[in-house]
């Protein structure tokens, strides 16, 4: 579990973040939520320790990740894993190095079980055959998955994923969605996903947070989203007509079976 | 940035094969225009120090002479480590800001690695070990090279040259020489990995960061060069 408490983040005169607090649960894809410049993955690289926070506090697991000096978060650091925006793969590094790589750097295990244990979270992101491609011949899809594949390789307690799905289309972007939720409950991570995909909030929205103008605007799961009355959140949420009107018809079929 | 550099490795082994890895990329790749740089630096000296001494009162032994100490005092250590800060130091501006801008070193600092020491530490550690090596390799070539040109072009027999080489010559020069190696090796590899490590932006930034980056080590490499000719000389 990760909660935060009115973080606050301020980059020269501009106000990125304010008073920002929630709980993030483990064994749940938790959303933050919010359009283009509304401090989403400012907010994630505060989490993370990437940038440091003005002000408020930043709790894993009961611990304070702001008062930990450089060494202690190095070593929670080692039960985080990141998918970034762009993949962040190690260009001069095959598929099977950059997934090695964590293996190579903390573990002691012999290089046969490394290459069984890559070889085991490339099967489980479909990803099987791969090993000794370059980052440069992958499409965008299969980069996002050998970046899932690098994260969860060392079964992270905390699994950061900024924009999984941008760049991607529909279907790949709901296949890296389920792939996402499904290794979130089977090693029961605490997972955090930006993202302003309407189908990943509806999707795998266990407890989002939606952010506007660097401020906690509004929180719950995709099923209050349905019948939330903020109107900035059903703004950004149902932007077309098509979608106002799914979303009617949700709430019709939802009063139809109360009554 | 240097402080921050300066952690215990969190796996010894994948440093030194880092280690080993920038060796290979700083010490052999740059081995071709330093060989050719070198060759080429002695036999222009050779032919311009015999063009000027045209008193005949002037013994011949002192063109080997002079071409020895130029080579050893200036031209090995300065002029290749200023093609160094060309060719080794765009280089790592280059790759650590792409790095950055990519969020590779990011993806690093997240798994809980120190990324300066990661990244920073061997490049620094490897044009230590290697640039010295390359500067004694431009001495020799240098000299080599001189001797080759005074006995294709008739200036001097190899004998004369090989008598001048070893008339007059100074020990110290060789330790001055490589004080002022290691000192630019350590100005090659740490000025363009500060740029590239800090870029901010996007290609265009890492591209002209880069360049930033030469420029600055060239002049810093200049500057040295004068401050350690006044200390040591």
């Amino acid at each position: 579990m990760i909660e935060f408490k009115k973080i606050s983040k301020r980059f020269d005169d501009k106000q990125v973040l304010q008073d920002v607090s929630h709980i993030m649960y483990s064994g749940k894809t938790n959303l933050i939520i919010g359009s283009s410049g509304s401090g989403k993955t400012v907010l994630q690289k505060c989490l993370v320790g990437l940038y440091e926070v003005d002000a408020g506090e930043i709790i894993y697991d009961g611990l304070s990740f702001t008062k930990m000096n450089d060494e202690e978060k190095k070593m929670l650091r080692q039960q985080i894993g990141m998918l970034f925006q762009g993949s962040a793969l190690f260009d001069s590094m095959t598929v099977e190095g950059n997934v090695k790589f964590p293996l190579d750097m903390f573990t002691k295990d012999k290089e046969s079980e490394k290459i069984k244990k890559v070889n085991e979270v490339l099967e489980r992101v479909n990803l099987v055959g791969t090993n000794k491609k370059l980052p440069s011949q992958l499409s965008g899809g299969m980069k996002k998955r050998v970046g899932i594949a690098r994260a969860i390789v060392l079964n992270p307690k905390f699994l950061f994923c900024d924009e999984p799905n941008s760049g991607l289309d529909p279907q790949t972007s709901m296949l890296i969605d389920k792939l996402i939720h499904d290794v979130t409950i089977e090693f029961n991570m605490t997972t955090i996903i930006n993202t302003h995909d309407m189908n990943s909030v509806m999707e795998i929205g266990n407890n989002i947070i939606y952010l506007k103008d660097g401020k906690n605007e509004w929180t719950g799961n995709s099923k209050d989203i349905i019948f939330s009355e903020n109107k900035n959140l059903n703004d950004f949420i149902f932007a077309s007509k098509f979608l106002q009107d799914a979303k009617e018809m949700r709430m019709l079929e939802a009063k139809g079976k109360k009554d | 940035m240097l402080k921050g550099m300066v952690s215990k490795p969190e796996n010894s082994k994948l440093y030194w094969k880092e280690f080993m890895h920038q060796c290979s990329e700083i010490g052999i790749g740059s081995l071709g225009i330093v060989c050719v740089i070198s060759l080429f630096m002695g036999a222009v000296s050779a032919l311009q120090t015999a063009y000027q001494i045209t008193s005949p009162i002037m013994s011949k032994l002192i063109i080997a002479q002079i071409i020895r100490d130029t080579v050893i005092l200036e031209f090995a250590p300065t002029l290749i480590c200023i093609v160094l800060a060309g060719v080794v130091g765009s280089k790592i501006s280059s790759e650590l800001g792409n790095m950055r801008v990519s969020e590779q070193i990011d993806a690093i600092e997240i798994m809980g690695i120190n990324s300066k020491t990661f990244l920073i530490m061997p490049k620094i550690a490897a044009a230590l070990v290697t640039i010295p090596m390359l500067v004694i390799l431009a001495m020799v070539l240098g000299i080599y090279g001189g001797r080759l040109t005074v006995d294709i072009s008739g200036i001097i027999s190899t004998e004369t040259y090989d008598r001048g080489l070893k008339e007059l010559f100074i020990p110290y020069n060789v330790f001055f020489a490589m004080m002022k190696a290691y000192t630019f090796a350590f100005i090659v590899s740490s000025i363009p990995a500060y740029f590239g490590y800090y870029v901010k932006g996007g290609s265009l930034e890492i591209g002209r960061n880069s360049t930033k980056s030469v420029v600055v080590t060239c002049v810093v490499i200049l500057f040295a060069d004068y401050i350690l000719a006044a200390l040591l000389l």
